[in-house]
């Protein structure tokens, strides 16, 4: 186990390695100078500013070299600086990272139980009521804009019935310690978390609900029926076992989305995470920031495939070991 | 046989199963009658359709949710199966009444460990403790003879081979010493070295024990190898029922006596030697497939063809036999150029088929044709019976006219309708489209046939059809064939010479006749000894 | 010889034509029945609102179903909801049939390319559509429209350039598997060439799931599209349904319409495309839908 997650660590840095190239060659996509663009609208006017990014990223030098002092001030784990906000990059990520943390992290595991609960629940009653109500709502969700479903919620559960807070990560100036915060955070947190997590509760919904009705059409179901066991044993040991397997392998694919998808969550919550950050930096055409948060949620999803795939490697012993 | 001694287990009594409506007909089984009597086994013949695993399924009260019973009993001990309700049934299934399945790859969970698969038995009916169960796994494993008990309980089936995956299986249906085996078609997926050792300790098992054993089959063979009584099914329906020696020796009803006419005999017709010029030569070939491997990882090799050389004279019919894996497929495709070897030569007349390239390859490829081995999926869905044959033709530069013409007079050839020509692939069946499979493979008036197990998805009867086909084909039109097949009895009866094939390698290469009067190689020995029925058949 | 064996007697019953199995959907026919009601606005809006919808037509904050001449009410600047709902139509469909239009341009070839030359050729493919398909697809949506300035044509291009691995991948897959189809292998050893077996065996079999995934990826582009209008990244010329809801954002407690009806309309356009999209795969592949 250790080798594989080793091995997956090598490649999620060699992905990384090639998404700062990726970056490097949209900066340079950008229409102007290159120093500028780094620069920012705000520091554009600052001639020294400009000349110091000109020589760190060897502008007037030919690409390669470009390409050679980008990657080493990326590897150094410096991400520019934010002319705007008069901070590094790295700095003002690191603060904000935490919060999209604990956001996106807490909207996978919740849209990830409470969708194999209710897949599982509609293809035990396939064909029933229940079975088409879930898969209509999921249906529902599959197709509703995140960041409109999050602006509804607050109308409904803010505005109208006051049950939760409608922005920040949690109440300033309440000056709440320890527990105390902490239930604040969750309050706040609760809104955030279930619209960003609606949509993916409904792939998987459906992915788990198709799943399971393919694994029960297999043989070894009809040797789990020949053994005399019982039908929750069945389902729960032999088919759900086997129909998780594609939804961890989505839940993976998916990664990228979740984490894209912060970005509205935290503009409409104005919740204090990078995702909000990017839409600050796009407000500011602040385009270091806006690429440096694009790396660091890149990196974020290279995590959660990692996640998924020791998940895997876990559930399925087929899955050769590493020698 | 002594009534006293004839303890019946299970007494099945004019079982109707109904089919949805709408089908091509209204029973999947008909009136159909039955004992299962201790220390017996009762083998369940008859060809795809017959309605044979039907009947193992109502056993089990498993059958699909189409299929209903609409009348008939099904007795053990007091109480009739059909009327219980679903706690009765799971109480019933493992206890007393156990069934092992066809394909023992996909019949076991492969997230589960084999031992806690065989402890689950247990678990269902809520005996013995976990500890106890874990002990009884080993144990169990130790009797149908899975090597080292207490490693490979601990095992997932993937690291399993075929038939000890099937051992495994027969372990777990003996958990609970039922009064009753079901084995539906058991040994099928099997390699016959692997389904002689099966056959073998289901028998011992089943004597041990004192079981009555409900055996489905579609082989002959099986059946003269292990059946005490048989009962032939066809269309749903009982055609013949009598002790195994009387079904086999002298057959009352006449669908039995073809369908035992139809079984390939293991003694090679006697063939005028061939030694006319070769069709085919093959030199060397050599091809190992490379699988897995990466920037962290040692790739697996395989060899699928080892230093392999043979000829193949015109007019002659050389069989490639062996097991799965033995690389027999795959120098059917080195042959063909379908896949490219590492080394050696494929020479075809004076042409090395291995040298050419692009257009010269494709110019050749009508000299060289091949039948696939699934019906099935070897004619596309899309495209008319007609234009499947025809489009070889017109690659090759006829007329599509021409090759229409050319298409109706193959299918005449093959004994189909003309009327086919407009027909898609789905409106026939297997036995029909192996036939158009052979006229597309004619249409190019190919000097050399490649067979790939051509026979070996279809029925007895058609088989024996299709294989009368293809020799007559082959005289009247002067072909050379070589012929792939698992299938020894099949070999014997159309190949002038046999090769067999083990890991890659031909191990023993010779005349039909020699190989089986005379075989020298210890494997081919072994391959010879475990065909099922050869014994009674000698005797 | 001549034992002439009879054709099977009934054929199993012919196939359902696809097109009738698709209007068997109710959920199929329902979203069509959306569909062209969004495909009528988009077509009629010049008509019926030959004005700009940026104009301001009355006062702010019209509530709805209040005023005739503004049935959906207006904005925060006293502009037409129900014309911006119209001109928005136009955007949506555009920007989603164009983007998976492109997408596919990218993802066929690609795919095509690596299942059917396997090896190298394949690894390094899959490599490159992987790399895609870890970036998250939003953020990197964002970064390419903001560094290409916002416009119809930007946006295009990056939600084209962030949907195509999942086709890549389907061809791929396709590919792959039928290549080694006996049928195929029959035609190959019938001396066909490649590009008569690409044409008549392999690609009429790999056709219909690229025709389901593209209903999808239309559905998935439109939500695409609007997000980014709401971010205010849409083409600051052309009115946009996210970018309606975006603008009512920050006057929701006042005025609850300005947001809820463009995300209503939204919501029901991507269901249609998904509901046609389920209706086309259980038409077009009743291998894979089939109940048994």
């Amino acid at each position: 186990m250790a080798g594989f997650v080793a091995r997956r660590i090598a490649k999620g840095i060699l992905v990384l390695l090639a998404i700062v190239v990726l970056n490097f060659f949209l900066i340079r996509l950008a229409p102007g100078d290159p120093a500028l663009v780094m620069a920012g609208e705000a520091g554009a006017g600052d001639e020294v500013f400009v000349a110091q990014l000109r020589e760190k990223f060897a502008l007037d030098q030919p690409l390669p070299s470009q390409l050679a002092a980008y990657l080493r001030s990326i590897v150094g784990l410096d991400l520019g600086y934010s002319v705007r906000q008069q901070m590094p990059v790295a700095t003002l990520i690191g603060e904000r990272l935490p919060a999209t943390l604990l956001l996106t992290g807490t909207a996978f595991l919740v849209s990830l139980s409470l969708g194999v609960l209710l897949g599982s629940l509609a293809a035990r009653r396939a064909g029933t009521l229940a079975d088409t109500a879930i898969t209509g709502m999921a249906l529902l969700f599959y197709a509703t804009p995140l960041f409109w479903v999050s602006l509804m919620a607050i109308i409904l559960f803010s505005v109208r019935l006051e049950w939760l807070p409608s922005f920040g990560f949690e109440t300033v100036g309440a000056g709440y310690t320890g527990l105390a915060r902490a239930a604040d955070i969750v309050r706040h947190l609760v809104l955030p978390a279930l619209t960003l997590g609606l949509f993916f509760m409904a792939v998987y919904v459906r992915m788990t609900r198709s799943s399971m009705l393919e694994v029960s059409r297999l043989d070894f179901v009809k040797t789990a029926r020949a053994k005399g066991l019982t039908e929750g044993v069945i389902q729960r040991r032999h088919i759900l076992r086997n129909a998780l397997l594609p939804v961890v392998t989505l839940a993976g694919l998916q990664a990228g989305t979740l984490v894209g998808g912060a970005v509205l969550t935290e503009t409409v919550f104005a919740w204090p995470g990078i995702g909000r950050l990017m839409y600050e930096a796009l407000l500011q055409r602040d385009y270091n920031l806006l690429l440096g948060v694009f790396v660091v949620s890149s990196a974020m999803v290279l995590i959660f495939n990692l996640v998924t795939d020791v998940v895997y490697r876990a559930v399925d012993p087929r899955i050769e070991v590493a020698r | 046989m002594d009534t006293d001694a004839r303890r019946i287990a299970v007494a099945v009594r004019d079982l109707s199963l109904a089919l949805p409506a709408g089908g091509d007909r209204a029973n999947a089984v008909d009136g159909v009658s039955f004992d299962l009597v201790a220390g017996e086994i009762l083998c369940l013949v008859g060809e795809s359709g017959s309605g044979k695993s039907m009947c193992a399924h109502a056993l089990m009260g498993l059958l699909p949710k189409a299929v209903r019973p609409v009348s008939g009993t099904i007795r053990l001990g007091d109480t009739d199966l059909l009327g219980q309700d679903d706690a009765a049934w799971r109480d019933t299934r493992g206890r007393r009444i156990a069934m092992i399945f066809q394909e023992p790859m996909t019949a076991l969970n492969p997230l589960m460990r084999i031992g806690d698969q065989m402890a689950e038995m247990f678990e269902a009916h809520g005996q013995l403790t976990p500890k106890e169960r874990r002990a009884r796994a080993v144990a169990l494993a130790r009797e149908v003879g899975l090597p080292e008990p207490e490693r490979i309980v601990r095992a997932y089936p993937h690291q399993l081979s075929g038939g000890q995956r099937q051992r495994a299986m027969i372990a777990m249906a003996l958990a609970l010493e039922p009064a009753v085996l079901v084995a539906d078609e058991p040994t099928t997926a099997l390699d016959v070295t692997t389904q002689a050792q099966i056959l073998k300790l289901i028998r011992d098992l089943q004597r041990r024990r004192n079981m009555a054993v409900l055996f489905i089959t579609h082989d002959f063979g099986v059946v003269a190898e292990i059946a005490d009584r048989v009962l032939v099914l066809r269309h749903g329906r009982v055609v013949e029922e009598g002790p195994a020696a009387a079904v086999l020796g002298r057959p009352q009803a006449p669908y039995t006596r073809t369908l035992l006419s139809a079984v390939p005999t293991m003694d090679p017709p006697t063939r005028p030697p061939l030694s006319g010029p070769k069709a085919v030569e093959v030199v060397g070939l050599q091809k190992t497939y490379v699988t897995g491997g990466g920037l962290w990882r040692a790739p697996r090799r395989t060899a699928a063809a080892r230093d392999v050389a043979f000829a193949l004279h015109r007019g002659e019919t050389l069989g490639l036999v062996g097991e799965s894996g033995s690389g027999k497929s795959s120098v059917a495709r080195l042959v063909m150029r379908l896949i490219e070897p590492d080394a050696g030569q494929v020479r075809l007349g004076d042409t090395d088929l291995t040298r050419l390239r692009g257009e010269a390859l494709r110019q050749a490829r009508s000299r060289i044709q091949m039948v696939f081995q699934d019906p099935f999926a070897s004619l596309n869905p899309r495209r008319s019976v007609g234009r499947i044959i025809a489009d070889g033709p017109v690659a090759h530069g006829v007329s599509l006219p021409d090759a229409m013409e050319r298409a109706r007079r193959l299918l005449d050839l093959v004994g189909l309708d003309a009327k086919a020509l407009e027909r898609f692939p789905h409106e026939f069946s297997g036995g029909q489209r192996q036939r158009i499979g052979i006229a597309r493979a004619l249409a190019l008036e190919p000097e050399v046939l490649v067979a790939d197990e051509a026979v070996s998805a279809l029925d007895v009867s058609v088989q024996a059809q299709v294989l009368a086909l293809l020799e007559d084909l082959k005289t009247r039109l002067g072909l050379s064939m070589l012929f792939i097949t698992h299938d020894l009895r099949v070999a014997a009866q159309i190949c002038d010479r046999i090769a067999v094939m083990r890991q890659g390698e031909i191990v023993e290469l010779k005349t039909a006749g020699a190989l089986f009067a005379n075989p020298e190689h210890p494997y081919t020995r072994a391959l010879l000894d475990a065909v099922p029925g050869r014994v009674r058949q000698a005797a | 010889m001549n034992n002439a064996v009879p054709l099977s007697a009934p054929a199993p019953a012919r196939r359902r034509g696809p097109l009738a199995a698709f209007l068997r959907h109710p959920g199929a026919v329902i979203g069509l029945v959306i569909l062209a009601l969004v495909v009528a606005a988009a077509l009629l809006a010049p008509i019926l609102y030959p004005t700009s919808p940026w104009r301001m037509v009355q006062r702010p904050f019209v509530p709805p179903f209040t005023l005739e001449r503004v049935p959906l009410g207006t904005d925060a600047l006293g502009r037409d909801i129900a014309a911006g709902l119209m001109h928005g139509a136009g955007v949506s469909l555009i920007v989603g049939l164009v983007s998976t239009l492109a997408a596919l341009v990218i993802g066929v070839p690609l795919g095509a390319l690596a299942g059917y030359l396997g090896g190298r050729v394949d690894d390094a493919l899959m490599r490159f559509t992987e790399l895609f398909q870890t970036v998250p697809s939003f953020a990197l949506a964002i970064v390419l429209v903001a560094i290409l300035q916002p416009s119809l044509s930007s946006m295009i291009l990056a939600i084209a350039l962030v949907s195509w691995p999942p086709v890549t991948r389907l061809v791929r897959g396709e590919v792959l598997s039928l290549r080694s189809r006996e049928y195929v292998q029959a035609a190959i050893v019938t001396g066909q060439t490649t590009f008569t077996i690409l044409r008549r065996e392999v690609l009429p079999n790999t056709l219909s799931p690229i025709v389901v995934l593209a209903s999808l990826m239309v559905a998935t582009a439109i939500l695409l599209e609007s997000s980014l209008s709401f971010l205010g990244l849409g083409d600051p010329n052309r009115m946009s349904w996210g970018f309606m809801v975006g603008a009512g954002r920050t006057v929701i407690r006042q005025a609850w319409w300005i947001t809820a009806f463009p995300g209503v309309v939204i919501l029901l356009t991507v269901l249609a495309l998904n509901l046609i999209g389920e209706g086309l795969n259980d038409a077009l592949n009743p291998r894979l839908s089939r109940e048994r």
